[in-house]
């Protein structure tokens, strides 16, 4: 046992270093211009805040179409506290910022989840859209409360403390954390209520717990995004946080497959590059094409493999060893797409 | 008090234009359980399909509404076909999705420059507005039309509904899908005409909007879809007068928040009634208590 758990965790790090070797390595030849180091800082970010989602749907199926809110919300009051308190670009500032976005977005989530978990499906994917589209109009109409917040106009003037060193060290401890919550006795308790609520209540679950749980870490793994993205890119403006956004995040879930870690990682990561590279090949007069494409994809997706690209199947290291012969067989504890 | 008023009638104009758009959302839901997110974008089509009709086409306003119902009927129709029934018995949220696309289809699809172009259009009234003074309130031709037309839509559907075969055997399909079957009705074909009629209306009322608040735009249907939904919740989804209801109350609601607190409160307002009401009462007004099935 002892001998395994050090196994995973050699490969863990040797996975790590070599990826941060590799793109270190290309920005020092110069390979990796500022225009892409932004793009795969982006990625780094996506990934924080689909690890998030995947953990409310794809892991606990409790549909959400306000995550975007929660990572504006998270980027807002990291941003605000920046703005305010660490004016001298300090980094111990910098992380508590981050850790101010990440509990204003959980306590939030935490005030709306408690009543709103309570719908099923669709229900309560509409009641989460509606909370975003409120949330939109407080972050338009907020600065009459607070000038500093900017409203409609955007906000700017945070220190740009995140660089890609943090966006990938704090990316990797979030894969850590995910990976280590949904093998846990909670996460195995979101995966039942996902497959069904109420055999899971019968075994003695708290239901409301679990998916409140569930709600309030995703939506703190959105402000932490969100914290890391106000500290990336100097301006903060409401129409990046509203339903669009939401969607992003809900493709990626979907597209990686629900119920799966490294679907969702490779997917955030791929999903960003993908639109620019796009953006690369079709030129500017193309551009428009974007959203039909983004929406083509989505819609062939979902009707010819729901189960996403990866459906419930992980790489090896994300499973822990008494796991690692059932995740992603047709029987194994994270397969199917939920409901 | 006459402003007061004013607005009243104002909220009917707009809650009536609600009506025929939840209409579509809560009769496709009676009949397949899914909440058709492309619906607004369907009101945008036929509102843009009018526009043309009557400014570059030549046709009358008639003409033109009708036209556009045609039009949004055949792509009601093939909406369903391609995105919806491949995932007719796939979990609920797959056909969400499926129809959260469709939405950003159209509207992505209808932006490009060859199709409508991203920019918004105003509006060149087929006819002049005019203002009566009827006891110091006043009312536009354009609202007088606006009801009239409704008023006409909707007993015509309560007509197609319950006095025809079709409308039984929707009924019947919307109770449930299998009995329907074993009745010998075409379950598809009745799923077809549902999302015909209810894109139809939708398309009347797009038309009708336009005429109302001259300027149209591809992302035009996003808001009062949601909106329109939030009426069929409201009024209990999957029933006809419910729809009805929530759109007038939702209309009210708008326009008075608008005249009296803050224009920019009113969609913030409008989503928190629908949180509330999917809270306290999911059935909504009309709707009866169903205990759920294991």
């Amino acid at each position: 046992m002892q001998k395994s758990k050090w196994g995973s965790f050699i490969i863990i790090a040797a996975v790590t270093l070599v990826v941060y070797a590799v793109v270190r390595t290309l920005e020092t030849m110069g390979l990796i211009d500022q225009y892409w180091q932004r793009v795969l800082d982006q990625a780094l970010i996506m990934t924080i805040g689909a690890l998030g989602l995947s953990i409310i749907y794809g892991f606990t199926g409790q549909f959400s179409l306000g995550h975007a809110a929660f990572y504006g919300l998270g980027a807002y009051s990291a941003g605000l506290f920046s703005k305010v308190y660490n004016s001298d670009h300090n980094l111990l500032l910098f992380m508590v910022s981050l850790l101010v976005g990440a509990a204003v977005a959980g306590l939030v989530a935490l005030v709306i989840g408690l009543p709103i978990l309570r719908l099923r499906s669709d229900y309560l994917g509409i009641a989460t859209l509606g909370f975003g589209i409120i949330v939109k109009v407080g972050m338009d109409n907020f600065n009459k409360l607070i000038p500093a917040l900017g409203g409609a106009t955007g906000m700017s003037g945070t220190p740009q403390l995140a660089n890609f060193d943090w966006l990938f060290i704090v990316a990797l401890l979030v894969i850590i954390l995910v990976r280590n919550f949904v093998y846990s006795t909670y996460g195995r308790a979101c995966t039942a209520v996902r497959e069904d609520e109420i055999a899971a209540d019968v075994l003695g679950i708290n239901t409301t717990n679990t998916k409140v749980i569930a709600f309030v870490l995703g939506c703190a793994l959105a402000g932490l995004a969100g914290g890391m993205y106000a500290h990336r890119y100097p301006f903060l403006h409401p129409s990046s946080f509203d339903f669009l956004k939401s969607f992003d995040f809900l493709l990626v879930v979907v597209l990686g497959g629900l119920g799966s870690i490294t679907g969702t990682v490779v997917t955030a990561v791929a999903w960003v590059f993908l639109l620019e590279v796009l953006r690369f090949v079709l030129g500017q007069t193309f551009i428009d094409f974007r959203g039909v494409i983004y929406a083509l994809i989505l819609i062939i997706a979902i009707i010819v493999r729901p189960q996403g690209i990866f459906s419930g199947r992980e790489i090896g290291f994300l499973v822990p060893k008494p796991f690692s012969t059932l995740v992603g067989r047709k029987d194994g504890v994270n397969a199917g797409t939920g409901s | 008090m006459e402003y007061f008023l004013d607005q009243i009638i104002n909220g009917l104009q707009l809650g009536l234009m609600y009506a025929l758009i939840a209409l579509g959302y809560t009769m496709v839901y009676g009949v397949v359980k899914l909440i058709n997110f492309a619906h607004g974008d369907v009101f945008m089509v036929g509102a843009f399909v009018g526009y043309f009709g009557f400014t570059q086409w030549g046709l009358s306003v008639p003409l033109a509404v009708l036209t556009a119902m045609a039009v949004c009927s055949i792509l009601g129709v093939i909406i369903e076909k391609i995105a919806y029934r491949p995932l007719r018995y796939a979990p609920k949220i797959s056909v969400l999705i499926s129809a959260l696309g469709v939405s950003l289809f159209l509207e992505y699809f209808c932006s490009l420059k060859f199709v409508f172009g991203p920019n918004y259009r105003v509006v060149t009234r087929p006819f002049q507005e005019m203002h009566w003074n009827i006891m110091g309130v006043t009312i536009t031709n354009i609202q007088v039309i606006v009801f009239f037309t409704v008023l006409i839509m909707l007993l015509l559907l309560q007509f197609l509904l319950y006095r025809t075969k079709v409308g039984t055997a929707m009924r019947t399909v919307s109770v449930d899908h299998d009995a329907a079957r074993l009745m010998g009705v075409n379950v598809d074909n009745t799923i077809s005409l549902t999302f015909a009629i209810g894109s139809a209306f939708a398309a009347a009322g797009g038309v009708l909007y336009a005429i109302a608040y001259p300027q149209i735009h591809p992302f035009m249907g996003i808001m009062p879809g949601l909106k329109a939904f939030t009426a069929a919740v409201l009024g209990g989804i999957g029933i006809i007068p419910g729809a009805v209801l929530g759109a007038i109350i939702m209309g009210q609601v708008e326009t008075l928040t608008s005249a009296f607190l803050s224009s920019q409160l009113r969609d913030a307002i409008a989503f928190l009634i629908l949180i509330l009401v999917l809270l306290i009462r999911p059935t909504g007004i009309l709707g009866r208590n169903e205990p759920d099935k294991v």
